[in-house]
Order: structure tokens, then C-alpha cells, then sequence
């Protein structure tokens, strides 16, 4: 593993290298990532990200909140998959509780799960490929991503930071009407998948910016802690859905899709494999959404509806000390992993019995994957930078914190 | 609803090939093991941890060829004061298993894993930078995501939630 070397001191101008900077500030670094290259010519000598622009805290920050009051903050850690975020935080609470959730509950997460991975990876496709050059995709991609922003409001109220997810359940029944619309997005998403890969998949220019660029073997990206697309780009069969279920996702019957290649190209299969698959989720999850009630019956956790508050005393008053005082959580410590759609999101709670977590740490995928950037591109050409940043799929926010 | 207790008793968790392996190599290295909400957590003497994380990736029945995260919990003001947890998967046999150390409030250094799994880099720097948690053998230990010339270590409890310093 000499190869996987970590010491990316760059001393400048030994005769002909030169330190380059790109960022901050730079359109194809996603937000705000500073990547600091020493470049030979055209051919890349060393690289090293510098992230940190966007740190805020949030892991200090959520110790000094109720359990309920952290679920608002994971929505803005990884703005593009929030409720992955959410789903993440709140089965991790729950398990420390021994929460046990009802069907449909645990359902309509997955559906809107699945319709966050489709949204998140639909901005992903569009960006990485206005990043090489193919222009329309992005208008292409972010068309029915509108759609599923519209549904994220109908259900939530909110088009990007839903904060649907709750401790014990989701915050509110769909809106009539709700799964209609789902189905009819459903029914038309894979004619446009057909779209992108149209535009893309055999198109030649596509193909030599992305075939055997930024190779990264299985054995690497292991060793790096890589996960999600970027380790099943080169090949290894691991999805967290299917290998570790949670909230429900034994019930569904879908594919992990794998590539071999290890380049941009392969972890591109991957993801637009992904959309489809994500797409059959969904429908499963429409045709078997069971009846039921949305929340845990735990009065002293989950906000009793608000017909009940304004009805009963009980309710009224449960209501008031979950909202005050919060409820306190049993002594211990959980690690909940999922699949986000950039690998392993990971949610390690710690309690120490009350109605504070002691400590909250997020396990970021991108975080890792982004460890695997000098393993990608020492050696090849500055273009292939951005292809290499785009096909990893970072999202600042989720590895600054 | 109610959660199981955990159970603590190292007799009754030596099965699990995780601490099978580690009593087996060396019964001084392993203070305790605990299997607690379905999560099995093995504590380890400070100074075994790099050999105790070369064992499990390597060895057959464990393989835990994936480390998914390294992190850190200040108990202030009890000492020890610092725990450092290593999450650990195995990508063949899809299970995890959780590494502890305890480390005292007074200058605290364990040894870095990033020779074990390279992915521990940013981890390690993470931890450093929040805790000031040294890594022995660290090749780069830098701030990761405070800004260089930043004092004191913000996830410690002594460290102000708001406010100035």
C-alpha cells in the first residue's frame, strides 16, 4: 500500500513543478473545496484537498439540543439527500430508544428515500456532466428533478430541507392525491432515464472524457474507505440496502448494480443503473404501502396529533413536556449506517440517559471517498481533475460538517 | 418497547470471533467487551490497538477489511477522559464490530491506524483537530477542518457551545 501514501507535502518549484490552485471558488468543485495541485506541464505531480470552508459545527451544535431539535440540522449537512440524513439520524435514536415503528411508517421512508436518491442523483448527473462539457443534460436532469421537489413540498411543506423524518414516525400523513402524483412520476422516469443515457452512453466525446479516466482499483478503494458508487465503480458488490437492512428494505426486491471498469465511466453506469432501480423501488413501495397509522404509539416521544391535543388533557400535556422538556433517552450508544446515494452515511448517538445526546457524530461518505482523489489522479492530466471530483459526487456540506 | 441490557460479561461474549481472536493472541490486550442494542463493542489496551486492528483485518473468521469510521468521546470531567471509537465492517461477512481506548485527559495519544487502512488519514486529522487527540506515526497530522491557526479543540465539553473564548 506504499502506493497509498498520505504525505502530501508540496514543497514548490524543485525546477518545474508548480503549485496551482483550484478554489475555492471554482464552478466543477461543487461548493467550496480547495484542491491544491503541483502540476508538471499538463501532468498532475501531486494533489491534495483542502476542505474545511464550510464547517459549522453542527456535531457540537447538536449536543446542546433536545433529540427532536437535532432532526432540522442532519437536513442541512447533506443538502442534497436530506432525508437520507434524517432517515439516518432518527433510526438511530430509535434504536437506542427500542422504538418499533409501524409498516406504513417505515414505507413511506423508503419511497422517500428512494425519491431523494433519484433527486440527488439527477443533480449529480447534471452537474458532473455540464462539468465535462454536455450542457443539456443538466436541463434535461433538472426538469423532473422540479418534479420531485414538488412532491417533497406536497408531503412536507418544504422542497429541499423537509425534515419530514421524526423521532417515532413521519410528521404528517401525504396530502390526498399524494400517491397519484408519485405513481405518475414513476411511470414516466424511466422513458427519462432512456433521455440522459441517450445524450450520453455511446456518445464518443462522453466516452473519452470519461473511459479509463481516474481508475481507482477494488483493492484502494477498500483501503480508502470508499463506499457507495465510487467502490461499486470498481467492482465491489456492497450495498448497505441489501447487506444490512433497515427500516424495512428486506421487503423490496431490487439490483445492486455493479461495474468493473473503476473509471469515471463505471461509476457513472452505476449511478444512472441506480436511478432505474430506485425508480422500481418507489413503484414497490406504492403497490404495497400499507394501512396504518404513521406514528409509534409512544406518547412520551411522538407529538400527539394535533386533533388530540386540543382535545384531551393527556395528549395536551405530553405534548407540552416533549416540547419543553423533551424525553430523555436510555443510557448507551448506537451506530446506524445507511445507504446514501454517496455510500455509507453513518450516525454514531451517544447517550448518557437525558434528553440531550451526549455526542453526535456523522460518519460522512464523501468524507472518505474524497480520501481516494490523489489515489485517482496523480500522474494523469488537469482535466481529468474535474471529471475525477464530479465522478466521487462530494457534496461539501455533508464533508465540512 | 424495552431495550435488553447489555451484557458486559467477557465469558459470555468470548464466542463472538472478534474477541475469540483477540483473547486468543493476547488475553493482556482485550479490558472488556460489551454487546449492547445488537452492537458489539471490544475495549482495548492503548498500546495493542494497531496490532489488535492488523489481527482483525487479517484474520479469516473476521475480516474486517473496512474501516467505516474513527471518532471520539470526551467524558469530562471523568478520567479516563477520552474514548476513541473505531467502527470496523467486513465487506464479506457484512458485520461490524465497534473498538474502544480509553485515553487520560492529560496529554492523550494513541497510535494511528493509517497503516492499517489508509482511509483512518482524514479520520485521525478529524479527531486530532476537534479533540486534540494525537496519532502516533500519523503521516500528516494536520487540522482538517478548523483553520490552522485556530486554538483549542472544539467537540472537548470543557469548550464553550457559543460565544467567544
Amino acid at each position: 500500500m506504499a502506493h497509498l501514501s498520505t504525505t502530501p507535502v508540496l514543497e514548490p518549484g524543485q525546477d518545474k513543478t508548480l503549485i496551482l490552485n483550484m478554489g475555492p471558488q471554482h464552478p466543477s468543485t461543487h461548493g467550496v473545496l480547495r484542491v491544491i495541485l503541483e502540476i508538471d506541464g499538463e501532468n498532475i505531480v501531486r494533489i491534495m484537498p483542502d476542505i474545511g470552508y464550510l464547517h459549522t459545527g453542527i456535531e457540537k451544535t447538536c449536543e446542546a439540543k433536545f433529540y427532536q431539535q437535532v432532526v432540522p440540522l442532519t437536513d442541512r449537512i447533506d443538502y442534497l439527500c436530506p432525508l437520507t440524513n434524517n432517515l439516518c439520524y432518527v433510526l438511530a435514536v430509535e434504536k437506542l430508544l427500542g422504538l418499533e415503528l409501524p409498516a406504513k411508517a417505515q414505507w413511506l421512508r423508503v419511497l422517500m428515500n428512494e425519491l431523494t436518491r433519484i433527486n440527488s442523483h439527477l443533480v449529480w448527473l447534471g452537474t458532473h456532466a455540464m462539468d465535462i462539457g454536455a450542457m443539456t443534460v443538466f436541463l434535461y436532469c433538472f426538469r423532473e428533478r422540479e418534479d420531485i421537489l414538488r412532491l417533497f413540498e406536497a408531503a412536507s411543506g418544504q422542497r429541499m430541507m423537509t425534515s419530514y423524518f421524526r423521532i417515532g414516525g413521519v410528521a404528517l400523513e401525504p396530502p390526498i392525491g399524494f400517491f397519484d402524483r408519485v405513481r405518475d412520476f414513476a411511470k414516466r422516469f424511466p422513458a427519462c432515464v432512456d433521455e440522459y443515457e441517450n445524450l450520453l452512453t455511446n456518445n464518443p466525446i462522453w466516452g473519452m472524457r470519461t473511459k479509463g479516466v481516474a481508475r481507482i482499483t477494488a483493492e484502494d478503494a477498500i483501503a480508502l474507505g470508499a463506499s457507495g458508487p465510487t467502490l461499486r465503480g470498481s467492482g465491489v458488490d456492497l450495498d448497505l440496502r441489501r447487506d444490512a437492512p433497515y427500516s424495512g428494505y428486506e421487503n423490496f426486491k431490487f439490483k445492486v448494480p455493479v461495474s468493473t471498469g473503476g473509471d469515471v465511466f463505471a461509476r457513472y453506469m452505476c449511478r444512472v443503473q441506480e436511478l432505474r432501480e430506485s425508480n422500481a423501488i418507489v413503484q414497490q413501495a406504492l403497490d404495497g404501502m400499507p394501512e396504518g397509522p404513521i406514528k409509534a404509539d409512544a406518547p412520551k416521544v411522538v407529538l400527539p396529533d394535533r386533533e388530540k391535543m386540543k382535545t384531551q388533557m393527556e395528549a395536551l400535556i405530553y405534548h407540552f413536556k416533549i416540547i419543553t422538556e423533551g424525553f430523555a433517552v436510555p443510557e448507551g450508544e448506537v451506530y446506524q449506517a445507511v445507504e446514501s446515494p454517496r455510500g455509507e452515511m453513518g450516525y454514531y448517538v451517544v447517550s448518557d440517559g437525558t434528553a440531550k445526546p451526549y455526542r453526535v457524530h456523522m460518519r460522512a461518505a464523501c468524507l472518505a471517498n474524497m480520501q481516494t482523489l490523489p489515489a485517482m489522479c496523480e500522474g494523469k492530466l488537469i482535466a481529468d481533475v474535474v471529471a475525477a471530483i464530479g465522478s466521487i459526487d462530494i457534496v461539501l456540506g455533508e464533508i465540512d460538517r | 418497547m424495552p431495550v435488553a441490557p447489555a451484557v458486559t460479561d467477557l465469558e459470555q461474549l468470548k464466542n463472538h470471533p472478534a474477541v475469540a481472536r483477540l483473547l486468543a493472541w493476547n488475553a493482556a490486550a482485550v479490558v472488556g467487551a460489551k454487546f449492547d442494542r445488537e452492537e458489539m463493542t471490544v475495549y482495548v489496551e492503548r498500546p495493542f490497538l494497531r496490532e489488535a486492528c492488523v489481527l482483525l483485518r487479517d484474520d479469516s473468521d473476521c475480516a474486517f477489511n473496512f474501516l467505516s469510521d474513527v471518532t471520539c468521546v470526551d467524558w469530562y470531567p471523568s478520567e479516563p477522559r477520552f474514548e476513541v471509537v473505531y467502527h470496523l465492517f467486513s465487506i464479506p461477512r457484512k458485520e461490524r464490530v465497534r473498538l474502544k481506548v480509553k485515553l487520560s485527559g492529560d496529554a492523550p495519544a494513541v497510535e494511528s491506524v493509517t497503516s492499517v487502512w489508509p482511509a483512518a488519514n482524514y479520520f485521525e486529522r478529524e479527531v486530532f483537530d476537534l479533540f486534540g487527540i494525537r496519532f502516533t506515526g500519523h503521516p500528516y497530522l494536520r487540522r482538517l477542518l478548523m483553520p490552522e491557526d485556530w486554538e483549542g479543540h472544539p467537540l472537548r465539553k470543557d469548550y464553550p457551545v457559543e460565544g467567544y473564548r
